[in-house]
């Protein structure tokens, strides 16, 4: 039940973060920080895939209502969330195998690999959906590398910041 | 029987994924078709009022700023009334009274966007302050978008920098006319296509809006010619067209109401069905 709460809750505050605060962060003129897909990133571990990948939806689909951008943030959502268990599995090796991996316990190593991969993929088909064409290969890579490098850099910070203290 | 059972309950995790993958791909072409009736829209009543909060907090941070512009703006109209007042003598003259069926009201920018492919802005009136459909929107600079849909409250703005969109501009020179799109590389930059070689180009030349649609009326500036190249293939311009307004920092705009839309458009589809 504490666990629902935790979700909730942070479902909330990195959809107000990503609306309010990051949508207006534009560095450089055209860099967005994209932080909210955290929220599929923290899913408990041992959660039902079939469950990850509707909360996965829910959220995209709430950050496309306020930035207008029909099913862009949820078909990214969805992906990540769909190759989740395979990125966890590279990252983390055996643990997660034998269902015995805690977040945190793991190296810094592992965490980085785990975050950077699940970043870029989520950019990489975001932005590719938002151009909805070829002809803008090039804004999509530049793009996801960048803007993939400046989520990433946000997302370790908060992820440091928030760690549960036990 | 039983075998179709199996591999739907081992591939359950697949079929999801796709089953709502294919949900958002529908919604993102549901987007990029101009015209239809969106379902995902910031113009519903919970990112509207969140997005209103917001803004209340935030207009105070630019309010010298907008202050400024409204106050140039001020000096700008009360110019042309003098010399509307100097004209007054005349009062049947055609010149005067000709555009009396566009009227303006003044509504405000709640949420604005620039940096995508396909930008929106979202705006604080709705059909309840009587904003429809295809009414244009400016600001005291130059032109800001066209309302694409409507809540009770709030109006969802296609912005000029949005690749789904064309607005007939010309050249204000010479009245040569084209259509005003953008290449999604640079907020201050949009392109006027299809001029004819015919016209004569200089850089700094003004843009203004057509007057072809029924949405703006003529002469509404829209920006200056920055550069420009003649496709020697198909023998027409593309001219770049650096805009007065700046569109990453819009707030105080002017919704254009024209009233005898409906009339003249009826006529426009009258004459396609004819033909």
């Amino acid at each position: 039940m504490n666990n629902y709460a935790v979700h909730g809750i942070r479902f909330i505050i990195l959809l107000l973060l990503q609306v309010l605060i990051l949508n207006n962060m534009l560095f450089m003129g055209f860099l967005k920080p994209y932080v909210y897909p955290l929220f599929v990133i923290l899913l408990p571990l041992n959660i039902n895939k079939i469950q990850a990948l509707f909360l996965a939806f829910v959220m995209g689909l709430s950050v496309d209502f306020f930035e207008n951008t029909g099913g862009v943030h949820a078909a990214a959502c969805l992906v990540i969330a769909f190759v989740r268990p395979l990125v966890l599995r590279f990252s983390f090796g055996i643990n997660y195998d034998y269902q015995t991996l805690k977040f945190y316990n793991e190296g810094f190593k592992q965490r980085f690999n785990y975050l950077a991969i699940m970043v870029f993929t989520h950019h990489l088909v975001m932005f590719a959906l938002e151009a909805f064409s070829l002809k803008h290969s090039l804004y999509i890579v530049k793009s996801t590398l960048l803007s993939g490098l400046f989520s990433l850099f946000l997302m370790l910070l908060f992820v440091q910041l928030i760690r549960n203290r036990k | 029987m039983q075998q179709i059972f199996n591999f739907l309950v081992r591939f359950k995790t697949g079929l999801t994924f796709f089953l709502l993958f294919f949900v958002a791909i529908a919604l993102i072409i549901e987007a990029h078709s101009y015209h239809s009736s969106k379902w995902v829209s910031s113009t519903n009543f919970i990112s509207g009022s969140i997005y209103e909060a917001s803004y209340n907090v935030s207009e105070y941070f630019n309010l010298k700023s907008e202050n400024k512009k409204l106050s140039e703006e001020n000096a700008d109209l009360r110019n042309a009334l003098i010399n509307l007042q100097h004209n007054i003598d005349f009062p049947s003259d055609s010149l005067i009274t000709q555009n009396t069926s566009f009227k303006s009201f003044p509504a405000k920018i709640l949420a604005n966007s620039y940096a995508k492919k396909d930008n929106y802005l979202l705006l604080n009136k709705g059909s309840k302050d009587t904003v429809a459909e295809n009414m244009g929107v400016i600001s005291s600079k130059g032109i800001v978008g066209v309302i694409e849909e409507t809540s009770e409250s709030y109006a969802r703005i296609i912005s000029i920098l949005n690749s789904n969109i064309s607005i007939n501009a010309k050249l204000k020179k010479s009245n040569h006319f084209g259509s005003l799109v953008w290449d999604g590389k640079n907020p201050n930059l949009t392109q006027l296509i299809d001029v004819p070689r015919s016209a004569t180009i200089q850089k700094g030349d003004t843009i203004v809006t057509g007057g072809n649609s029924l949405i703006f009326p003529a002469n509404i500036p829209i920006g200056y010619v920055s550069n420009f190249d003649l496709n020697e293939n198909q023998g027409y311009y593309t001219i770049q067209v650096s805009l007065f307004n700046d569109m990453t920092s819009v707030e105080n705009v002017y919704v254009i109401q024209f009233n005898k839309q409906e009339e003249a458009s009826l006529l426009f589809q009258n004459n396609a069905s004819d033909e």
